[in-house]
């Protein structure tokens, strides 16, 4: 077998390679999202953490 | 126990009855939904008998579903749905007579005007009975697990999108059962089986239903 | 026992547990993935009937057991996190529920590019595509309902009990399918339906679905990580976790 007739797949070439791709593309977003998320929410406690001290410092003096 | 499904019962009847008006949208609802479909796709008797199953069902499913706001709604709002769940009576108990008389209220006019719209959509006669039957089995179906979608976001502001988005899923057994019975009658076959179905999902719901509502009561609703 | 339960599901513990789980999960459902992939578009051999739009199943059929094996792992975590209160168990349904949906929606769009060549349309309907789609409603009906409540308690034992209720009512949903589509099928005949199939077909098959659930199971534990992170932002294990960081 050589590639042309892989790509080829016997004429389903669109239906298999847009299935493989749809199924890739939902995957990847499915590892890149919840990284996103976690940098986010990461962010979003350290800012908080910021705050408190700004808001402690100011008590104290 | 007995006593205190009659009183809740009796009570939410009386307080409907106050509001006559409101109490007949949904049926009017029901109507002008079913009258819509010939004017959009034909009159002729042939093509309405094909829709008449399926878009009276869909119709009579809308109808239950935008007057579901009302079974907790306002108790929710003006306090006294955290009064009943203090109640020493089993909340369960007191959820099936708020079912009882949302269904009394909502299910049963649909099931009274349903011939009507039969006649509209130039359905024979047995498949008229066949509508009654199944409707009567099917709507008491529609309020008790709309019940439980109706306690999960009954603390949502505008939660009228998300109720339809949570419970219509649920609704497809009943749809499908109640729409072929009616379309097999119109065939003049026998639909005891289709009936049976519905029997069996309705003795399921008014079992479990009450339970899951309750639950859900507790959760959401607490202050 | 019980107290040991409690010491291990909570979050702080999970948190420093998973990271390891996480790498071996996902390490192994690549290798398996790309095996599986290779054994399944190199090696099986062409059906007879459908020619090679049938390599389509390598993905199609493991995402849908995936949808349905995620919606499970939802309703079973669900009850645990309302009848034992273990928030542990809350955090896991709500993590679980946006991979299952991306399951259930890989299953439907590969069905209905499969569908195309066998069926001559994109879209029939066919009993388990029907299935599915439900299947799909009821994952966007359980996001949309965590999502509107805004005590993030309430959001969960709310959403939970939904997916309880939607377990209940998914072999009453799929003999209705079923039973419905046998009534209406004229058009559609079902070529999915295999009695035997290929040793060579079924290896790559099952492979795949392994590597599915391994991957699932790496996902789920990011997302529980990230869950665990963002209700816990006020406890101190996560302030001096953050700021080691």
């Amino acid at each position: 077998m050589n590639w042309s007739e892989f790509f080829h797949m016997g004429g389903y070439a669109f239906f298999v390679w847009t299935s493989y791709a749809i199924t890739f593309a939902v995957m990847l977003a499915n590892i890149i999202l919840p990284i996103v998320q976690r940098k986010k929410v990461i962010a979003r406690i350290k800012r908080s953490i910021k705050r408190e001290q700004i808001e402690q410092n100011r008590e104290s003096t | 126990m007995l006593k205190a499904y009659y009183h809740l019962l009796i009570r939410d009847l009386r307080l409907a009855l106050r509001s006559r008006h409101e109490l007949a949208n949904p049926l009017i609802f029901f109507v002008l939904v079913v009258t819509l479909f010939p004017l959009a796709v034909t009159p002729t008797p042939d093509a309405l008998q094909t829709m008449a199953p399926g878009v009276i069902w869909v119709s009579a499913l809308l109808a239950v579903l935008l007057s579901l706001d009302r079974l907790f709604k306002l108790d929710y709002e003006d306090g006294s749905l955290d009064q009943l769940m203090l109640s020493p009576n089993p909340l369960m108990i007191l959820v099936l007579a708020k079912v009882t008389a949302h269904w009394f209220l909502t299910g049963l006019p649909l099931v009274i005007i349903a011939p009507l719209l039969g006649i509209f959509m130039s359905l024979p006669a047995e498949a008229v009975i066949v509508l009654i039957y199944s409707l009567l089995l099917g709507t008491p179906v529609l309020s008790l697990v709309g019940a439980i979608g109706v306690s999960l976001t009954v603390a949502v502001n505008r939660g009228g999108v998300l109720l339809s988005l949570i419970i219509l899923p649920l609704y497809i057994p009943i749809l499908i059962f109640g729409a072929n019975a009616v379309d097999v009658a119109a065939d003049g076959l026998p639909v005891t089986g289709q009936l049976l179905f519905l029997g069996a999902v309705l003795a399921l719901a008014l079992s479990l239903a009450p339970l899951a509502t309750s639950v859900a009561l507790r959760i959401t609703a607490s202050r | 026992m019980w107290h040991w339960i409690q010491r291990f599901s909570s979050p702080k513990h999970f948190y420093g547990m998973s990271a390891p789980l996480i790498k071996w999960f996902s390490v192994s459902a690549l290798l398996l993935g790309v095996y599986g992939l290779y054994l399944g578009l190199f090696v099986a051999p062409t059906d007879y009937q459908q020619g090679e739009s049938y390599r389509i199943i390598f993905i199609h059929v493991p995402a849908a057991w995936m949808s349905m094996f995620v919606y499970m792992v939802m309703a079973v975590s669900s009850g645990i996190g309302i009848i034992w209160q273990i928030r542990l168990a809350d955090m896991v349904a709500a993590a679980s529920a946006p991979i299952g949906a991306s399951f259930a929606f890989v299953a439907l769009v590969t069905g209905s590019l499969w569908g195309k060549p066998m069926w001559g349309a994109y879209w029939v309907w066919d009993a388990r595509l029907t299935s599915e789609l439900i299947l799909l409603f009821l994952y966007l009906g359980y996001m949309a309902l965590q999502s509107a409540i805004e005590d993030q308690r309430s959001a969960d034992k709310a959403s939970g009990l939904l997916a309880i209720v939607g377990v209940v009512n998914i072999p009453i949903i799929h003999y209705s399918v079923e039973w419905w589509n046998t009534l209406h099928q004229g058009a559609t005949v079902t070529k999915f339906d295999k009695p035997s199939m290929h040793i060579d077909m079924l290896i790559p098959l099952l492979l795949m679905a392994v590597a599915f659930k391994l991957f699932y199971a790496a996902l789920v534990l990011v997302r529980t990580r990230n869950e665990a992170l963002y209700r816990d932002r006020n406890r101190r294990w996560v302030r001096e976790l953050v700021e080691r960081l």
